[in-house]
């Protein structure tokens, strides 16, 4: 049977029951991050944190990517005819950092500045070994 | 009266933009480089320094073993999509420093079809975000000028009005790879790539080659008779808050982008205004682009494009011409000449050489801007 992993390691938290991005925290100015990184990028502070975002948060703006990416670096379907468009947008989570993410939703017409998104995980190819490679996405709330 | 410090450009090459089968980049620039010269009734032996500017096509230092082994100082520049103004703005420092009188600065490139590629690879060596296909520059600009329609009510009928600007425009240039008028209808209708913007809102990436022979104002006669003077040149980068091209993530604070800096900037040092400016070449990746920067660069308060546009002001025409070239959507966009090619435009429209897409009654002072990855905006402001 297949089995799940991730596409990479320390950007998020998976398997979890309640997986969550890992960001950096500056512990000088509180500003958040993401992908972590050594240094903050708004004050001089060289100190950081790694911390777990918020997984829940609103669609500050959102596009359709309706071609397929260049392959490399793409590891989805680069395929045109079996290609399916997906959503890109930033999800601004409260208090801390706007994400960019794939969003479930593709449909220009169900995807509006503001709504609620939640985080969820999604399969984004099998590798040579039938694995499924995992990655982030955020999904409008009750969708 | 120009002052010994003053920089005057007194000759322009260009290489036709848009694809060129069996000629390489390089050679695209050697061409611009030699009909610059022409233009200023000088060799390529006279030339003191060069500066140039390439993404893709090879080290443009090596391009001298076809215009001749002079012994000149030759420096490469690499900046983003800003390289093109920053061959430019060394080789104004150049002779602003009184180092060398009489340079030249080159830019040309030759591009793969289709979007950008780009390498974001992470410290383990695993490109997670190119990977799950977010590392497009496409993505950024339909997803800013998606929000920018939500909050300052600009109509997709204006995105498609950009277009056929540029196309309409493009047709009137020679040089232009894309000469075939497309009506708005045609734009909106075209395929959607990145919500809201269609293919043929998009420039895409190109080939193509410009040259500009720099000189001391005070010897600016020797070359030519219109002489035209570089009143600023000015390169910023982003600061924290701006929304830029591939970023994983952006603040929740926000603050003005590169080109609002670059752009004041540039007004500054040249003692003008936006209201001052005839004609104006504007970053126009795709055709939000065009609208943005209108505001980013003072010409209009935000919002204000929708009416502007639709009333015709950035036409040839119009109160205020912008792309009158046809801009990246009709030129496509070799990175390392982009930047070189509006000032060339610029030079055409100043010196009324433009043809028949010549900016009406004398334009006197013209503006250029460049903006792209990873957060670089570039200007210029050129004066009769």
């Amino acid at each position: 049977m297949s089995t799940e992993i991730p596409i990479t390691t320390g950007i998020f938290t998976w398997p979890s029951d309640s997986p969550r991005l890992l960001g950096s925290r500056c512990v000088s100015c509180d500003n958040h991050m993401f992908p972590t990184q050594s240094g903050c990028n708004r004050c001089p502070s060289v100190e950081t944190e790694t911390v777990e975002l918020g997984n829940r948060g609103t669609l500050w703006t959102w596009t359709v990517q309706a071609f397929p990416p260049k392959a490399p670096p793409y590891q989805g379907e680069v395929d045109p005819k079996k290609f399916k468009a997906y959503g890109v947008g930033y999800i601004e989570l409260p208090g801390q950092v706007k994400v960019e993410a794939r969003l479930t939703e593709a449909d220009p017409a169900k995807l509006k500045i503001g709504m609620e998104m939640e985080m969820v995980m999604i399969p984004l190819r099998t590798d040579n070994d039938g694995n499924t490679v995992m990655t982030y996405a955020f999904a409008p709330v009750g969708a | 009266m120009a002052s010994s410090d003053d920089v005057a450009i007194v000759g322009i090459g260009m290489h036709p933009f848009g694809r060129t089968e069996g000629v390489s980049g390089m050679d695209q620039g050697v061409a611009a480089v030699r009909a610059a010269c022409t233009d200023a009734g000088v060799a390529w032996s006279d030339m003191q320094f060069a500066v140039g500017g390439s993404m893709a096509a090879g080290a443009p230092d090596t391009m001298v073993s076809k215009l001749g082994l002079t012994g000149l100082q030759f420096i490469n520049v690499m900046n983003g999509c800003a390289t093109g103004g920053s061959a430019l703005f060394s080789a104004y420092n150049t002779i602003k420093s009184g180092m060398y009188d009489l340079g030249i600065a080159i830019g040309f490139d030759k591009h793969e079809r289709g979007a950008f590629r780009v390498d974001t690879k992470g410290a383990n060596g695993v490109d997670w975000y190119g990977g799950t296909g977010l590392a497009l520059t496409t993505q950024f600009f339909g997803m800013k000028i998606n929000r920018y329609m939500e909050t300052y009510g600009i109509s997709h009928s204006t995105l498609g009005k950009v277009s056929e600007k540029a196309f309409r425009n493009g047709s009137l240039n020679e040089n232009a790879w894309r000469r075939k008028p497309l009506s708005e209808a045609e734009v909106l209708e075209s395929t959607m790539l990145s919500y809201p913007l269609t293919q043929y809102m998009f420039c895409s990436p190109a080939e193509g080659g410009v040259a500009l022979i720099l000189s001391r104002a005070d010897k600016a006669h020797l070359y030519t008779d219109k002489p035209i003077f570089l009143k600023a040149a000015a390169i910023r980068s982003r600061r924290f808050g701006s929304f830029e091209v591939l970023a994983p993530s952006l603040s929740l604070e926000h603050s003005a982008g590169p080109t609002i800096d670059a752009s004041k900037a540039a007004f500054e040092m040249a003692g003008v205004g936006p209201s001052d400016i005839d004609v104006a070449q504007l970053q126009d990746t795709e055709s939000g682009a065009e609208i943005m920067h209108m505001a980013e660069n003072g010409f209009c308060e935000h919002g204000e494009q929708e009416r502007m546009i639709q009333h015709g002001e950035t036409e040839i025409t119009g109160r205020l011409p912008v792309n009158t070239d046809g801009g990246c959507l009709a030129n496509g966009e070799p990175i390392g000449a982009s930047g070189l090619r509006q000032v060339y435009e610029n030079v055409l429209q100043l010196q009324g050489r433009a043809g028949a897409r010549q900016v009406p009654n004398n334009p006197k002072l013209a503006y250029t801007h460049v903006y792209g990855a990873p957060g670089i905006s570039g200007v210029t402001i050129l004066s009769t």
